[in-house]
Formats: structure tokens, C-alpha cells, sequence
């Protein structure tokens, strides 16, 4: 095969892969604080795009005061929702969580689309959709934009992580019970995770409102964000980018060689396989910690 | 007062073993199982066969999946991929020309094979990892219905189902099919109430508590984890071609898609884990309440003059839907099915607790 070609893919791959990153951002975030696998983030992601444009659109705001107000109104819904739902279920069984969260998701569509109607939008950043020329390789713009996101996000948790409350933040994370005896507020440091994760939803929303049209199909990218948090660790933001990367390049990259094998759609295909042999072969993935419980 | 008991004590063995306890309860029972046998004759056929008829196989189906996430505490996330199985094979078989008595239980049977495979995740993980693997699973299964002509019934990708015929009776009256539904549910049921009292029952529960206390106890909950699958996919199976026989009549893929196992999940939990009651509580909820509240929405639009836009009513049954999961899970995590035994259990005794406090 063309190695110019196959650099394409692959340099391409990791690019779309890390906008899967942006997504899991919110999921790994939650995670982290709470233990909580936050199923609805696709929901939270569809809500945030549809929010900027509600604000862009029929408000009439420039862009640039539209996503920070949305970004307010999210982290709004996302700690709202913590207090409303998540608080009265801490400590139950995984599945109730589970199940919960899966709720939240189908309701936050549902309600998205009964409120601004099922029509794919656009979100016209004002971006060109011109790709960029590397050589010979040819990069999209908005991928690149979005990698870029992603990367400044990745930064900003992981200096977030070493601020006061960061800290306070990872000793949730580690232990409830400690870190409710020395007097830290673990219920706000929960709610802020989901705050958090509510603004990462916004800035995934716009991203890839951007690329795919505002719909439905924005909470597909469930499956992708919940491969890329498990290969990366559940409990890892630096392992949700790297496993971004890697996905996306070995969806990419495998989806080139398996189509015509299969005849098209095998990206779907890979993305559950990779889960399911992350789990089967190394269930705590490449960052994430080592007390995940086997059977 | 309402069941004119003081509270359950028992004198013998044999009235410990007994499925009703109370005899109320056997009493309550029987008179749902009268009245579900005289529906056809006291309510107009439209109803018993769109809403009581999917109602009775979902039922059995929630039944199947909550034997596994219940009974064995199985996160199965991919209940609907294990239905398609079952309704594909039974579909296949009784074009074939296999007789529909068989044509069911091969659709149980190799729904059950390919269930199983779901259980060999199941001993590499669990909780929230083996959800995750199983919806992964299920992607998969989607991906080669949609993706294989001969298995989904050609470019249209929807299947004829041929007219059910048992016993050597061509089934095609509305009540003929609401009473094939209702004698399945009526067997999964009677199969799941008795579950609870053998030895199998109490090793799933044992398993389901805590894996290596049940080994302690000579459990080996590897095999009865694959059992648990197993059983549970073949009444998965079953249900899924009798709902495709009977109701959908054309199978389809979008019948068993992802959508469908976490509605599958969510009227297990919503009507309680482990809870039979609550699983005829938890499908009625998830399957009818949404389409009554649009019902109530349209007639109130109306009435106050609004006009609401098409794909607005479209999407208010999902909102709902989500919605009383929700709900549900804040007000009692165990679900319907503890509701209703905490109302029971407050009227069992009624006026005599009062004396207690």
C-alpha cells in the first residue's frame, strides 16, 4: 500500500481520534470523582451543541459570547443533575447507576428533540472546510481545531489536577469515607465533576456538531467515548488521550483494510472489538489503576 | 383487614414451601390469570392485541433477562442481540418448512448457544465491565444482522414470518395469538416462581451475593453463571420469535437494536430486581405509560387551543420514557416491585401495627 496514502489514514486516524478524546474527557472526569460510569454523557454532549445553537440561532449572540454562556448554563445542568439524581443513588449497586444514568441519557435526548425538532443542523463555526495540505497528505481543518481543543483541555485537567481543588477533587476520587473525615465536601467535589464534564460535553457538542450536522447521531458517539475512557483507564485523563490516538488510528487504519473484505461499516465492528478485548485482556487499560476487580 | 392475616407464621414445612404464602396473594393471582383469560371476550380486540399482547411477551422476556441480572446479578446489556437470535432461527426454521413447535425451541436453543457466549464474558468480569462488554457484544450482533442478507431476509432487510401454526391449528385470530401469548408468559412465569424454591434458584442467588462465598459453599459459580445465561437467553429466544410471530409478523433489525436491550434492562429494573410482580409492573410502565402520556399530551394541546409541531409530539414518549426511569430509580432504587411489596407488607397487618407503635 501507498505510504503517503497510509500516513493519511493514520495522521487523519489520530485526529478524529482525538475528538473521541474530547468526549471521554467527560466520562473518565466523573469516573475519576465518583466511580459513576456517566452513560449519558452522549445526551450531555447532544444537549451542549444544541444549547450554543439555541443561543446562536434564535437568541442572535455572536459565537463567541454563545459558548461561554453555554458552557455556564451547562456546568449548571451538569451539577443540577448530580443533586437531583446521582446524590440520592450514591453508595446503591452499579446497575442502578448504570441504569440511571442510561435514563438521564434518553431523556435528555428526548427532551432535546421535542424542544428543538429532530432536523440535522449546522453549526457553521466559520471554519473552512478546505483541508489543509501537509506535503502530500491532506488534513481537515476542523479535526485539527478540534485535536487542538482537545489537547488544551487535556492540559488545563491536569493543571486543574494539582490546583487546591484538584486535589481535593483526586482525594475524593481515592476515598469517600477519608476524604469526608478531614472535612472535605465530597458532595460539592461530585457535582463539580459533573459540572465539568457538562463543559467538556459543550466543547464536544460544538466540535462535532461542526462535523456531523446537530442531531441525533451526536449521542452515537457513546460506544467511541466509552472504548477510548476503558482502553485509556476508566480513571485516567492522559490514557483517554492516548487511547484517542490509538483508536482512532486503528479505526482508521483497520477500517481501510477491512471494508472491502466486509463491504463497508466496519468501523463499528473494530470499536466493539477493541472494548471487548481491552476488557477481556486488560480490564483497568493502559493508564488506569490496578484495583478494578476480576472475577 | 385486607388479608386477614396478622402476619406470615408458619407451623410446618409445607406451608413454608409453598409459592403463596398468603393466601390472598394465590387468591389475587388467580383472579389476574381469570381475568387475563376472559380478556378477549370483555375488552374490544384492539386492546388485548396492541397493548396486552406485546405486554404478556415482554413480560416474558423481562422475566428471561432478570433470571440473569436478578436472580444471578448478571449486568446484560445485550438481551435484545440474544431475542434476535432466537426470532431469526425460529423465523428460518418454519420457512423451511420445520413445524412451529420446533421451529420455537430451535430459536430457544440457539438463541441459548450464542447467549452462552455472553456468559464467557461474564467470567472475566463483572459489574460495570461486563455491561460494557455485552453492549459491545450487542454492537456487534447488530453490525451482522444488518450486514448479512441471508440471515436479515434480503436488500429490504425484513423477514415474512409464516402464519404460526401449533398443534396443527393455523393460529391467524386475535385471540388465538393473544392466548399463545398469554399461555408463554403463563409458563415463564409458573417456571420462574418455582426457580425460587429449587436448589439451581438458591445457587444463582448464592452467586449473585458474592461469587467465592459461594465457592466456599461448593458453588461453582462459573457453571452456574453459564447456566444463568443459558436458561435466561432461551426464554430470550423464545419470547423474541413469539413477538415476531405474533405481533411484528416481519422481523426486522431495528426490532432487536441496541435501543431495545436497555429498554429490555430498564423494565427489568424499573420493575424491580429479582421481582416477578415487578416485572409485569415494570413492562406495563416502560411499554404502555409513555404512549398514554402522549395520548394525555395530544388531548390537552388540544383542548387549550396550542399548537404543538409534529416532531414535538414525536419525541415526548422518549422524554418520558427516560423520564420515569428516572423517577423511579430516585424514589425506590428497588423499583415498582418493592413498591408494591412495601404497600403489601403495610396492609398485611393494617389496623394491628397500629398497636405495635
Amino acid at each position: 500500500m501507498d505510504p503517503v496514502f497510509l500516513a493519511e489514514l493514520a495522521i487523519n486516524g489520530a485526529l478524529t481520534g482525538l475528538l473521541y478524546s474530547l468526549f471521554a474527557i467527560g466520562l473518565v472526569l466523573i469516573y475519576k470523582a465518583s466511580s459513576v460510569p456517566n452513560l449519558a454523557q452522549g445526551g450531555l454532549t447532544m444537549v451542549g451543541a444544541y444549547v450554543v445553537l439555541a443561543l446562536a440561532r434564535d437568541v442572535g449572540m455572536p459565537l463567541w459570547l454563545a459558548i461561554p454562556l453555554a458552557i455556564a448554563i451547562m456546568f449548571g445542568l451538569g451539577f443540577g443533575i448530580e443533586r437531583v439524581a446521582l446524590r440520592r443513588l450514591a453508595g446503591r449497586p452499579v446497575v442502578m447507576i448504570l441504569m440511571l444514568t442510561l435514563g438521564l441519557d434518553i431523556f435528555l435526548r428526548g427532551t432535546t428533540l421535542a424542544v428543538w425538532g429532530g432536523t440535522s443542523r449546522s453549526m457553521e463555526l466559520g471554519i473552512s472546510y478546505e483541508p489543509l495540505f501537509l506535503g502530500d497528505i491532506l488534513i481537515s481543518r476542523i479535526h485539527l481545531v478540534g485535536s487542538v481543543v482537545a489537547v488544551i483541555l487535556l492540559a488545563a485537567f491536569l493543571l486543574f489536577f494539582r490546583t487546591r481543588l484538584g486535589v481535593k477533587l483526586r482525594a475524593i476520587a481515592d476515598d469517600y469515607m477519608a476524604s469526608w473525615s478531614v472535612g472535605i465536601s465530597v458532595e460539592r467535589g461530585v457535582g463539580l465533576s459533573w459540572g465539568l464534564a457538562s463543559v467538556v460535553a459543550v466543547s464536544a457538542g460544538v466540535i462535532w456538531g461542526e462535523i456531523q450536522g446537530v442531531d441525533q447521531a451526536l449521542s452515537l458517539l457513546l460506544l467511541k467515548g466509552l472504548t477510548v475512557a476503558v482502553l485509556g483507564g476508566l480513571d485516567s485523563i492522559l490514557g483517554a488521550v492516548v487511547a484517542g490516538i490509538i483508536l482512532g488510528v486503528v479505526e482508521n487504519v483497520g477500517a481501510d483494510f477491512l471494508d472491502p473484505l466486509v463491504g463497508g461499516g466496519s468501523r463499528e465492528l473494530i470499536v466493539a472489538a477493541v472494548l471487548i478485548l481491552t476488557i477481556m485482556i486488560r480490564p483497568h487499560g493502559l493508564f488506569g489503576r490496578h484495583d478494578i476487580e476480576r472475577v | 383487614m385486607f388479608y386477614r392475616l396478622s402476619g406470615v407464621y408458619h407451623t410446618n414445612y409445607i406451608s413454608d414451601s409453598r409459592i403463596y404464602k398468603v393466601p390472598a396473594d394465590r387468591n389475587l393471582a388467580l383472579t389476574f390469570l381469570i381475568l387475563g383469560v376472559a380478556a378477549p371476550f370483555i375488552a374490544p380486540s384492539l386492546y388485548v392485541n396492541s397493548y396486552m399482547l406485546p405486554w404478556l411477551i415482554w413480560t416474558s422476556a423481562a422475566l428471561g433477562l432478570n433470571l440473569v441480572t436478578g436472580w444471578a446479578g448478571q449486568l446484560h446489556l445485550g438481551y435484545a442481540a440474544v431475542m434476535a437470535v432466537g426470532a431469526y432461527s425460529a423465523i428460518h426454521a418454519a420457512r423451511f418448512g420445520v413445524p412451529w413447535e420446533f421451529a420455537l425451541i430451535i430459536g430457544g436453543l440457539s438463541a441459548s448457544v450464542i447467549g452462552s457466549l455472553f456468559a464467557f464474558a461474564a467470567l472475566r468480569a463483572k459489574g460495570l465491565y461486563l455491561a460494557l462488554t455485552t453492549l459491545a457484544m450487542q454492537f456487534i450482533m447488530d453490525w451482522v444482522l444488518t450486514h448479512s442478507p441471508a440471515i436479515s431476509g434480503g436488500s429490504h432487510a425484513s423477514l415474512q414470518a409464516p402464519t404460526l401454526k401449533l398443534l396443527g391449528q393455523e393460529i391467524t385470530s386475535d385471540t388465538g395469538l393473544y392466548y399463545v401469548a398469554l399461555a408463554w408468559c403463563l409458563l415463564v412465569t409458573i417456571f420462574m416462581l418455582n426457580l425460587k424454591r429449587t436448589g439451581l434458584g438458591r445457587a444463582l442467588v448464592a452467586v449473585r451475593e458474592k461469587d467465592y462465598a459461594a465457592a466456599i459453599l461448593g458453588v461453582y459459580s462459573f457453571y452456574y453463571k453459564i447456566v444463568a445465561f443459558a436458561m435466561s437467553s432461551f426464554i430470550g429466544g423464545v419470547s423474541g420469535a413469539l413477538l415476531v410471530a405474533t405481533f411484528f409478523f416481519l422481523a426486522a433489525p431495528e426490532q432487536f437494536s441496541v435501543a431495545v436491550s436497555i429498554q429490555a434492562l430498564a423494565m427489568v429494573i424499573v420493575g424491580g430486581l429479582g421481582s416477578i410482580i415487578g416485572s409485569y409492573f415494570g413492562v406495563a410502565l416502560i411499554l404502555l405509560v409513555p404512549g398514554l402520556v402522549n395520548g394525555v399530551v395530544v388531548a390537552a394541546s388540544e383542548q387549550l387551543g396550542m399548537q404543538l409541531n409534529v416532531e414535538t409530539l414525536a419525541h415526548i414518549p422518549n422524554a418520558v420514557y427516560g423520564a420515569l426511569i428516572v423517577i423511579i430509580l430516585i424514589i425506590e432504587p428497588l423499583g415498582l416491585g418493592k413498591l408494591y411489596g412495601n404497600i403489601r407488607d403495610y396492609l398485611m397487618v393494617w389496623p394491628f401495627d397500629q398497636l405495635r407503635k
